[in-house]
């Protein structure tokens, strides 16, 4: 077993990958600022913006942080309370949703 | 991935792994170095952190009557006689890309015991994210010069500056802080500290590259945690 141990510290991944992924990075991160060169207005560019962002996120934990190799239960861990930040966006869209409507609401009738 | 070996224990990959790991006795994430478990909830709980400032800037400018101020105009340069929209923060992403690029190589020559290229490359890491921070710096006292206050701005809506200084020093205090540690940690593997199995402060177990990886998986977290920031403060 004593092998195994050392086999297992010092295998790594080929160089080839970390490459192939910092390059699909600058070309994600180059996509995502011409979005903003273009000056894309409405759905398109927010779709545009969250498509290249979750690919950029997705590709870092991934390969740069070894997620993509690691063991399931760590995985688990780390994203499984994500859902709980996803409640909570969608709970501050309602709430932001009913304060502008609020304010547009008493700004117009008045107090 | 560095598994320190437990007598009696062998790991089975794949879900019938993560059952064997979330049932097991007395310690979850057996072999698995007890630093970098820590720096992974250290990164979770972080996420909520920024999580939190995100969502309260999302509220923040999703219930505002005034205009939101215009980012690609706030954040744009006048170089050359022409106004370039975003491009100081357009190569700050670069710049922060390309030293997570280095981390992540530093990490694996690091784990092949290769110790002047990993000394490098964490020093290139460690220079690029000065240069980050030094273009915050350049970033934050343009703004500041131009009256962008956290009560007010001329530009628009007045939580615009309250946001900003908020999220992006944050942001900032981690890449600073991330920054004192390479060096630390490049001094560290130039002096032999993870071949020799050097003692750490305040802990009794020996140096080892997996510590690289552990200070790694910060570094990535803080490009990750500027992908998001770059998505929903300047480019939305």
């Amino acid at each position: 077993m004593s092998d195994t141990k050392k086999q297992e510290q010092t295998s790594t991944h080929k160089i080839g990958i970390y490459l192939w992924i910092w390059g699909l990075l600058f070309v994600l991160s180059f996509f995502s600022y011409m979005v903003d060169w273009y000056q894309f207005q409405g759905m398109l560019r927010w779709s545009l913006i969250l498509i290249f962002m979750f690919l950029k996120a997705g590709l870092i934990m991934a390969f740069f942080m070894h997620l993509f190799w690691e063991r399931y239960a760590l995985v688990n861990v780390l994203l499984w309370p994500m859902t709980a930040i996803a409640c909570f966006i969608f709970l501050m869209v309602a709430e932001f949703e009913y304060t502008v409507f609020t304010r547009i609401f008493y700004f117009v009738v008045g107090g | 991935m560095s598994d320190p070996k437990i007598e009696g224990y062998t790991f089975k990959p794949g879900f019938k792994g993560m059952a064997q790991d979330t049932g097991s006795d007395q310690t979850m994430f057996k072999g698995v170095h007890w630093g970098k478990a820590m720096m992974w909830i250290f990164l979770l709980s972080d996420t909520f952190i920024f999580s939190c400032f995100l969502i309260s800037y999302m509220k923040g400018r999703g219930s505002t009557l005034i205009d939101w101020p215009n980012p690609s105009e706030v954040f744009g340069l006048h170089v050359f006689g022409v106004d370039v929209p975003l491009l100081l923060i357009a190569i700050m992403t670069f710049v922060l890309i390309t030293s997570s690029g280095t981390m992540a190589l530093a990490v694996k020559y690091g784990y092949e015991k290769n110790k002047k290229m990993c000394g490098w490359l964490i020093l290139f890491t460690a220079l690029g994210g000065l240069t980050f921070v030094g273009m915050q710096a350049f970033e934050w006292s343009k703004l500041i010069h131009e009256g962008v206050r956290p009560w007010s701005n001329p530009f628009g809506a007045p939580q615009f500056g309250s946001f900003f200084f908020m999220i992006t020093g944050f942001h900032g205090t981690h890449v600073s802080i991330g920054v004192i540690f390479l060096f630390i940690y490049a001094y560290k593997t130039f002096k032999g500290h993870y071949d020799e199995g050097k003692r750490g402060w305040f802990t009794t177990i020996k140096g080892d590259y997996v510590e690289i990886e552990i200070l790694g998986l910060y570094w990535h977290f803080v490009d990750l945690v500027w992908v998001f920031i770059f998505a929903f403060f300047y480019l939305w």
